[in-house]
Parts: C-alpha cells; structure tokens; sequence
C-alpha cells in the first residue's frame, strides 16, 4: 500500500465517522467530501459503498444529478462565469469565448491539458448588477471585460511557469 | 455591505475608515459619535459603494466610495464638518428611492446582519413576543389572510390559505421550511434579504410554525451564496443561544428550532416536491401533486414551504397589522414585491414597490431610463418561466393579474430590461438552454420537449431555419405545457411562446432572410473593416486567432471573410469603431 493510499483511506474514515455522527444524508457526504479532495474521487464512492453497503449507483446518482459535484479534478485555478440572465444580456457568453480561446479549450473542455486552469460556468452569482461577472480563484470581477480576464489569465500562466 | 458592495471594494472601504479613524489624532474626541458597522444590500447596486455617514442624527450618503477617498471624507466632513458636495449622492439616487416602498427591505442596510442586538433594538423579535404571549395559531393565520398576502416564490399562492389548511391536519409531527434557492438566473432578492436580515426569516419561520404547530424547521439554501449561509448560519446560531429559538421559547412553552440545508446546484430543487426529496437526500426530484405537501411533505409529514421574502414580511405584517399591509398594491395582490432590476436600465439594483405599479414607473423613475439612449425593447419577468413584455405595453400594472394576461408572471422577481442590442430568439433560446440542462428527466414531454425546442431554436439562430419551424414550436409548447409533470414543464415554454407573440418579425427575419436584425447571432453576422477609419494599430491583427486579418502597420488592415470565425475579438478591441458587423 503506497502513501497517497494511506492517507486517502484516514482521510475517508474520518469523513464516514462524521457523517455516523452528524446523521447526515449521502449529499452532505458527497459535499463534505468534495471540499477534502476538491472533487469526488471513484475510489471514495465504491469505498463509502462498501462501507455502508449502498449500491454506488445512488452515489452516482446523485452525484450526476446536481450540478455542483466533479468527478474529475479539476485545475488548479478557477475561472467561474456567471452565465445568469442578466450577465448573458450584457456579453457573458462572448467572454466565456474568449477566455476559452485564450487558453486554447475546446468547446467540450473545461480544463487546461496541464490542469492549470479549469473554466466553469454558472447562472447567477447574485450580483447582478454587476453584470457580467467573473470569479477567478474566489475574486470578483464585476463589470468584466475580455481585456481584464485576458490580463489575469495571462498572469496566472505566468506565475507557474515562475513556479516551476 | 451586500455581494455587490463586497465586490466593489466594500470590504476595503471599511478598513480604510476604521484604520484611519484610528490613526486620527481627534480619535477620542470623536469615538463615541463615531461607529463604523457594515449593513446588508441598500439596493442600488449600480452606485456601490454606499457609505451612510450619521452625524449628530443627520444622514449623508456618498456614493462610488472607494479606499482612496475615505481620508478626504473623515478631514472634511468629520473633522471640520464640511461635506464633500461632489461626492454626495445626487437627484438620481433620491428618485431611485422615492417611488419605492420598503417593507421586507425596510430593515436591510439599518439592522447589522451580523448581530442580533441591533435587530432587537430596531423592533426585532417584539412581533414573536405578541404571537407567542397574546394570539392563538387561528388568530395568526386570520391575520395572514386578511393581510391577503400571497407566495413571493412565483406561484403566489395565498400564504394565510396555506397556513390554515396545514394547521387543521392532525399530526404529532409537523415541518416548516424556508425556499432559499432562488433558482431564477438572473434574481437576487432572497439573497439580499438572508444577507441584509437574517433573523426576519427565522421570526417569519417562527410565526409560521406556531400557527401550524410545527417544532422544526429547515432552511435550503443554495451553496452558491457562501454569504447568505454564513450569517443564516451565525444568527440561527446567535438567536438559539439568547433563547429565541430552541425549547421553551420565551418561557412560553413552545418549542421550535431551525437547520440549515445547503443545495447542491439543481434548478428543479426550488419546486417543493423536489426540495423535499433533496432535504431528504435524495436526487431532487419532483413527483405528482396531489397529496400537497401541507398534508404529505418532508418524511411524510405535513409540511409548510414558503419563500424567504413571503417570511420576511410575516413579523411587520402581525407587528403592523393586516390592515397596513393590505392597503399597499392593488384588489387582488396586496402588499408590496421585491424585484430585481437589471439589464440594460440605468440604475440597476434591488426594489420594492407597491404592486400594481406600472411597468413605466419602474423602468423611467426609479431606473432612469435606458442605458446609453438606446431604445427600450422589452422587459423580461418571471425567468425562465415568464416572458417578454414589449415596449409598447409599459403602461401596464404589475400584478399577478396583469401580467398573467400578457403572457408573463411576477414570477420571483426577476426583471431583466432588453434594449435594441439584444435579439429575442437568442433571449429565448438562452432560457431554453437553461430549462434543458436543469429538466431532471424523469418526465418526458419536459426531458425530450424542451430538447427538441431547444434543437430548433438553435437551428434558427444558426441561420439553418426552415418554414413551418414557427408553428412546429408553437405545437411542442403547447404540448410540453399541458403534459409535463411539474411546474419547470409546464412553465418552459413560455419564454418561447411570448417571443414569438410579441416579437414574430424577428423569427421571420432569422429564418426567411437569414439576418439577425440585432446582430447578436455569431452566424448571421459578417465582420468587416472600414478602411477609411482603420488606422492600422494592429491590435485586431493581434487578436485574430484565424489569421483573418492582414494588413501593413499604420495601414488600414483587410479582414478576409473565408477565414473570418465570427468570434467578435477584433470587434471588441477596435478603440477606433472601425471593425463593423452586420
Ligand atoms: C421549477 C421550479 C423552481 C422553483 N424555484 C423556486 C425558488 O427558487 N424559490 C422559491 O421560493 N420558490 C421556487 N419555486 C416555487 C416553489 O415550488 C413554491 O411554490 C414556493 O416555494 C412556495 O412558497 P411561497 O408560497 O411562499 O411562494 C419553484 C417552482 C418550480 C416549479
Ligand atoms: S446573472 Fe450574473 S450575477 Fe446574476
């Protein structure tokens, strides 16, 4: 058994101890667990399954069902556009376009090949009136333009090439 | 201080006078008049951030503050008591408020959201006292109906009604829950009312369980409002520990406490059915009505559901009486609503205005007008499951009433302004697109209808439209309408159908003259470069990922249309207009 392993299997444990405790439901174990691993690994669901001998389709099930579980990793920085009524009427999508192009996504594709940045979208982020707006890596940009994201988009890159 | 107010830099606007009120010799002479605490959204977000300065029991606000300006604030108009006179809010912003009238937001951007004493100092928990001490649950929901208050969820179902009929179910065991997942993309109302005044929800919950007898309550949330579930969280927290929720409320006996319940991202998780199945923990999704969950809900049991701003008027409303409250708004709907305006108007933000208003009051006097004096051409209500009211009907009330008969609903607030920029097959095939992915599927006109509307919208807007398409969507409205299992079915087409009533031209023109007469389709657009106006910069050249454009420096470029992929890049960067598109 190698180390990731190890860990992995503490780190599950303890979130299937939490859950007997707090009598929670298989969305709150999912939630809690995607906040560890930043996504919901196969693994941890055939484990939970086992574990406590419900069928992995209910995990699947509810993990395909709402829009905020990942089952895949995702990159390491996070564009999010929010892609709301009223970001759409003022540009939304042709930022989206843009950001994409610049990071060379395909249409289908939400994350960078070398799992840099992943572009996510969103409806509605509740501040409408800053429309359109962007979140990249927790930050707000109200009011944004292809100008800005391009700019910070480009200074991420340039970081983990610093990084490396 | 609300998300827009954080994200304009609200956050640092506060530091900024806190540490520089500090740093300020005069500090002591000033501390007891001067306090700096952050309040929930004032509504007009276009103008953030707001700084409210009270002195001596005067109020000026100054409006676009940032960091920067906070020292010149605290020199002159603290210290030397002069004010800023270019920095104070103008005309704009008084006629924003004075057609409005505040009732579930008269509280938010006065009470700090984060600390129950300035609730209860501004009248908080007093409505509970009176309910819990002097009335019994049927005098409560007497109340409730003679207020005529009805769902501000979108259904508008009479709250008082709803009360009443879950009360007379016998059963040891009861629920209440608060619809906090504001679905609508495009709407914020419940947001700023969580975010601004948290414990208004948890008194409106705690009125209602004790009309219909209920001792828990949930409140479901979405998880992408990480604001909203802190301080719901801290005030359910804050009011337990002061004994306003838990056993034996107000040594009155009554028992009741709250849970919170965070979405996970699902449209359909705001129908109650669904909801219910997702507190549960289950796949949110709906199932057939009847039994109403007032006599099968959560677990089985009877169940209340009502929407945070139908809960954030319970406490005025007993504290006020039925009869103030019933005087606002028109015959059938009483009261007043919260609407998100936004779009292409002026000043966007929250309001609250009396119902039966016109639409033109809205638009022109509180959000003066349109942005940049283009045209108005519709305005879009009720989200995904309303519609477009046109321009030429902006004498129109609005009330659950009229709007019904044109075609669109009150919905939950949403107000979105379109002006001559937006296309409205584009608008309605946003809004399918959006409808289609959050449809759970478990039915099928809703699962393959949306679909295949969506199918044919998008040919349409791809210049692939066919004669007959038009009336080929009508019928599969229709259909999807009257079969879907759930109200997200039976609402989806609407955005199509008003579209098409109010604004069939332009379908016409997508499909027979292959021309998008707002420009906004990618693919019926043609990009091209006015030579006598480039100045040859390059920055188009630069942006082009087809390598469409060529040109000399300080020549005019050329823009070839064979490799053109009508991304729009050299459009948005051209300073000098000289990329046009048709
Ligand atoms: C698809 C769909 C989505 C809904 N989304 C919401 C929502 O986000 N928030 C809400 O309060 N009600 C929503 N509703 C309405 C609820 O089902 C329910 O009518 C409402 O919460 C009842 O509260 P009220 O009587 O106070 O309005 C939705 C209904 C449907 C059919
Ligand atoms: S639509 Fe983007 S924040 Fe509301």
């Amino acid at each position: 058994m190698n180390v990731i392993f190890t860990t992995m299997h503490e780190q599950l444990t303890d979130l299937l101890v939490r859950f007997r405790e707090s009598e929670g439901n298989l969305i709150t174990l999912l939630q809690d667990t995607q906040e560890v691993f930043g996504y919901v690994p196969q693994e941890a669901v055939y484990w939970y399954a086992n574990e406590l001998d419900v069928p992995a389709s209910r995990f699947f099930g509810i993990a395909t069902f709402y829009a905020q579980f990942h089952l895949k990793p995702r990159g390491k920085n996070i564009v999010t556009a929010c892609c709301g009524t009223a970001c759409h009427v003022r540009g939304a999508e042709r930022l989206v376009n843009a950001v994409k192009r610049e990071l060379k996504l395909e249409e289908d594709q939400d994350t960078t090949e070398d799992r840099l940045i992943t572009v996510e979208k969103l409806a509605c982020l509740g501040t409408c009136s800053l429309a359109p707006v962007v979140i990249i890596n927790g930050k707000m940009f109200g009011k944004a333009t292809t100008d800005i994201l391009t700019r910070e988009i480009r200074s991420l890159k340039k970081e983990a090439k610093k990084d490396e | 201080m609300g998300p827009g107010g954080i994200a304009s830099g609200g956050g640092e606007v506060l530091s900024a006078f806190e540490t520089l009120l500090k740093q300020s010799n005069l500090s002591a002479e000033i501390k007891d008049r001067c306090s700096t605490h952050k309040v929930g959204c004032l509504g007009m977000c276009s103008m953030d951030v707001l700084v409210d300065l009270f002195i001596d029991g005067k109020k000026t606000t100054y409006q676009k503050v940032n960091a920067g300006m906070v020292q010149r604030i605290i020199d002159e108009h603290i210290i030397q008591g002069a004010p800023i006179a270019e920095w104070i809010t103008d005309e704009e912003y008084d006629n924003f408020y004075s057609k409005q009238i505040k009732v579930v937001l008269s509280d938010c951007g006065v009470v700090d959201p984060e600390s129950l004493a300035s609730y209860v100092a501004n009248g908080g928990y007093k409505a509970t006292d009176k309910v819990l001490k002097t009335m019994s649950p049927v005098e409560v929901t007497d109340v409730m109906t003679k207020s005529g208050l009805r769902g501000r969820g979108g259904a508008g179902f009479p709250t008082g009604l709803k009360w009443e009929t879950c009360r007379k179910v016998p059963s040891s065991q009861k629920y209440i829950i608060c619809n906090a997942d504001e679905g609508d993309p495009g709407a914020f109302m419940d947001r700023a009312v969580l975010e601004g005044n948290p414990h208004a929800v948890i008194e409106g919950m705690l009125i209602g369980a004790y009309a219909i007898g209920a001792d828990k309550g949930y409140v479901y949330v979405r998880a992408e409002y990480p604001l909203a579930v802190e301080r719901l969280s801290q005030a359910i927290k804050e009011a337990t520990a002061k004994g306003f929720l838990g056993k034996n409320i107000m040594n009155t006996g009554f028992n009741f406490s709250i849970k919170l319940k965070l979405g996970a991202g699902a449209f359909v998780c705001g129908e109650e059915t669904a909801l219910i199945a997702s507190i549960e923990g289950q796949r949110g999704m709906p199932r057939p009505k009847p039994p109403f969950p007032v006599f099968s809900g959560l677990w089985g049991k009877p169940t209340v559901i009502n929407n945070v701003e139908t809960l954030a008027n319970i406490a005025y409303i007993i504290t006020k009486g039925a009869e103030w409250y019933a005087s606002y708004g028109t015959e059938k709907s009483k009261g007043t609503k919260v609407f998100a305006l936004t779009g292409k108007v002026k000043n966007t933000g929250l309001i609250e205005v009396p119902m039966g208003i016109t639409l033109r009051e809205i638009i022109y006097d509180i959000g003066g007008g349109i942005e940049g004096g283009k045209a108005l051409k519709a305005v879009q209500t009720g989200g995904p499951s309303g519609g477009c009211i046109p321009a030429s009907m902006l004498d129109i009330n609005v009330d659950y009433e009229s709007l019904a008969k044109v075609g669109s609903i009150v919905g939950s607030g949403g107000m979105i302004v379109l002006d001559e920029d937006n296309c409205m097959v584009n608008i309605a095939k946003y809004f399918l697109a959006f409808t289609q992915l959050e449809s759970c599927g478990k039915c099928v006109p809703c699962r393959i209808g949306t679909k295949r509307l969506l199918e044919i919208l998008e040919r349409i807007t791809k210049g692939l439209g066919r004669e007959g398409d038009i009336e080929l969507l009508e019928r599969l409205s229709k259909d999807i309408k009257s079969a879907s299992l759930c109200g997200l079915g039976q609402t989806a087409p609407n955005p199509v159908l008003s579209t098409l009533n109010y604004f069939r031209d332009e379908y016409e023109a997508h499909i027979r003259d292959k021309k998008c007469p707002a420009k906004v389709c990618k693919d019926l657009l043609t990009y091209s470069i006015l030579e006598a106006v480039c100045t040859g910069c390059g920055a188009c050249k630069r942006a082009c990922p087809s390598a469409a454009i060529s040109g000399d420096k300080k020549k005019p470029h050329k823009l070839n249309a064979d490799l053109c992929v009508r991304c729009g890049a050299c459009f948005d960067v051209c300073k000098f207009k000289s990329v046009t598109k048709e």
